[in-house]
């Protein structure tokens, strides 16, 4: 019995004046265990970010359901925290007061926090003051401080540069290492897959299903060193074959 | 040399600002010292000066001043009472704005000076009627571009929230209005501007008082240079006005500037 169930659901956005509606993800079945950190993995377009917004309740199944340690999700709510890949602070508050912005988010725990993501000095910057990075970073601390049951993360570090992104995967790998807190990960790289996932559900083309999911079975703690170890580069060989086929049907490309 | 976007100094701004003021007033004195236009049409600048320093000394002119800023100040207070909140309401619900809006954005366009003759009916020549043309000059501009602010917060932000456990109130409270607060106060800088506009129509009809009242006296005496100091006077209040908005603005929300 997992701890969040995604049982058949579906998406169909309706046409647009009168065009065809869009099937924007199949019927798909996942199950995250407690604690589990789990990669969603697709090419660009194949609904794994509407999957994740079902799941965080942002948007609505047209078939199926999504349940959280046994409660059937009808909205958003603080048991499940969001990161979303565009800046999401409010520009009017501080590092702080957007740590503290959560209905359960506490003094004690915005200090942790704070510490934690190496933002201290920084606490009373308002958002345009710090690099994407540090705002990602903050954002991270802003779910985490709301003490939520499972964390979705879309794309987090997508709008990053490369070595911002390695330290932000350190980063959320470290958290997660010491909390265990359940993640559910939407990315389309599949370096960042490999890296923080314990599973990887790799997404078909459009309309979007779950094709496959593969175990990574790379000891924890994980160091960045790992990405050239062999183990490594034998999971990026099967899930760039995996990801490839997807992405040619998506870019109505036969394979070569 | 000329850049596109290139900034220019702090020292250049004001300097270059100060010119065409000068430049202005040159030109004036050009025109009228040389003999070019009538005195009749239009006075000189010194002349204008002094029938100016006269007004305040003689004929209490500060009154005329003072109670036109109230009429301005009370009639745009009162239509920022009624325009914020009901904006806030339209930009935030959906069903609240398809109720108002098509009738808003038909009375947006109904001229505040044609209701003068009925508001004087209704309301009479005295302070009142003053107050409701500034009112219905301004309140259904400022309806609309508030809604419109607050209808345009970004939805991530709002979504954000949601999965932070704000509910729907808590959405409005302390997302929608934080967010959009800065414009806001920009949207009411800009209509006070209009608001000068109607106070003077208001009071070239029936009106025993004001800047307005004064300019139509001058005129029975044919005296321009006490119609152009009036309206100067007006700029230079509107200037002031607006540089104390500006300031308070970017005083109290400094994350937006």
């Amino acid at each position: 019995m997992g701890f969040l169930r995604i049982e058949a659901v579906s998406r169909v956005f309706p046409g647009v004046r009168g065009g065809a509606p869009t099937r924007a993800l199949e019927r798909t079945d996942l199950e995250v265990q407690d604690n589990d950190f789990i990669c969603i993995l697709g090419p660009s377009g194949c609904g794994k970010s509407t999957l994740l917004r079902i799941v965080a309740g942002l948007d609505r199944p047209t078939t199926g359901r999504v349940l959280l340690d046994g409660q059937a999700v009808e909205r958003a709510g603080p048991d499940r925290g969001m990161v979303f890949q565009s800046y999401t602070l409010f520009p009017w508050l501080s590092v702080k007061e957007n740590i503290l912005f959560g209905s359960r988010s506490t003094e004690a725990k915005a200090a942790a926090l704070i510490e934690k993501i190496g933002l201290r000095g920084f606490e009373n910057h308002y958002p345009k003051m710090l690099s994407g990075g540090m705002q990602q970073r903050t954002a991270l601390a802003r779910a985490l401080a709301n003490d939520p049951k499972i964390l979705l993360l879309d794309e987090p570090f997508g709008a990053l540069d490369n070595q911002t992104r390695a330290l932000m995967q350190e980063l959320l790998l470290g958290i997660w290492e010491a909390d265990r807190k359940t993640v559910l990960f939407v990315t389309h790289d599949i370096d960042e897959a490999i890296f923080m996932a314990n599973r990887v559900a790799v997404m078909s083309a459009r309309p979007g299903r779950i094709k496959c999911e593969v175990r990574i079975a790379l000891p924890h703690p994980r160091h960045y060193t790992m990405k050239t170890s062999p183990e490594f580069s034998a999971y990026k060989a099967q899930l760039t074959e995996e990801i490839r086929v997807e992405a040619m049907k998506t870019a109505e490309m036969a394979p070569a | 040399m000329l850049e596109p976007l290139k900034p220019v100094s702090r020292g250049a701004r004001i300097a270059l600002g100060a010119a065409f003021f000068v430049v202005f007033f040159a030109a004036w004195a050009l025109a009228t010292f040389g003999g070019a236009i009538d005195a009749m049409f239009l006075k000189d600048p010194l002349y204008t000066l002094t029938t100016g320093v006269t007004l305040f000394r003689e004929f209490g002119f500060i009154r005329d001043v003072g109670i036109t800023v109230f009429r301005v100040v009370g009639g745009f207070v009162l239509a920022a009472l009624v325009a914020v909140p009901l904006g806030i309401a339209m930009g935030a619900f959906k069903p609240v704005e398809a109720f108002f809006e098509p009738f808003v954005s038909f009375a947006r366009y109904l001229p505040a000076s044609a209701f003068i003759p009925l508001l004087i009916l209704w309301a009479g020549v005295g302070e009142t009627q003053k107050l409701l043309v500034i009112f219905i000059g301004s309140v259904f501009q400022v309806i609309l571009m508030v809604a419109v602010i607050v209808g345009s917060t970004r939805r991530d932000l709002v979504e954000a929230a949601y999965t932070l456990g704000a509910d729907a109130g808590g959405i409005v409270r302390r997302v929608m209005l934080p967010n959009a607060a800065p414009q806001i106060a920009e949207t009411l800088r800009l209509v006070l501007g209009w608001a000068w506009t109607y106070v003077i129509v208001a009071e070239l009809v029936g009106a025993e008082s004001g800047i307005g009242h004064m300019i139509m006296d001058s005129q029975r005496l044919l005296d321009t240079g006490q119609m152009i100091f009036g309206i100067v006077c007006i700029g230079v209040i509107g200037l002031v006005s607006d540089l104390l908005f500006k300031w308070a603005n970017q005083r109290l929300w400094p994350w937006a500037f």
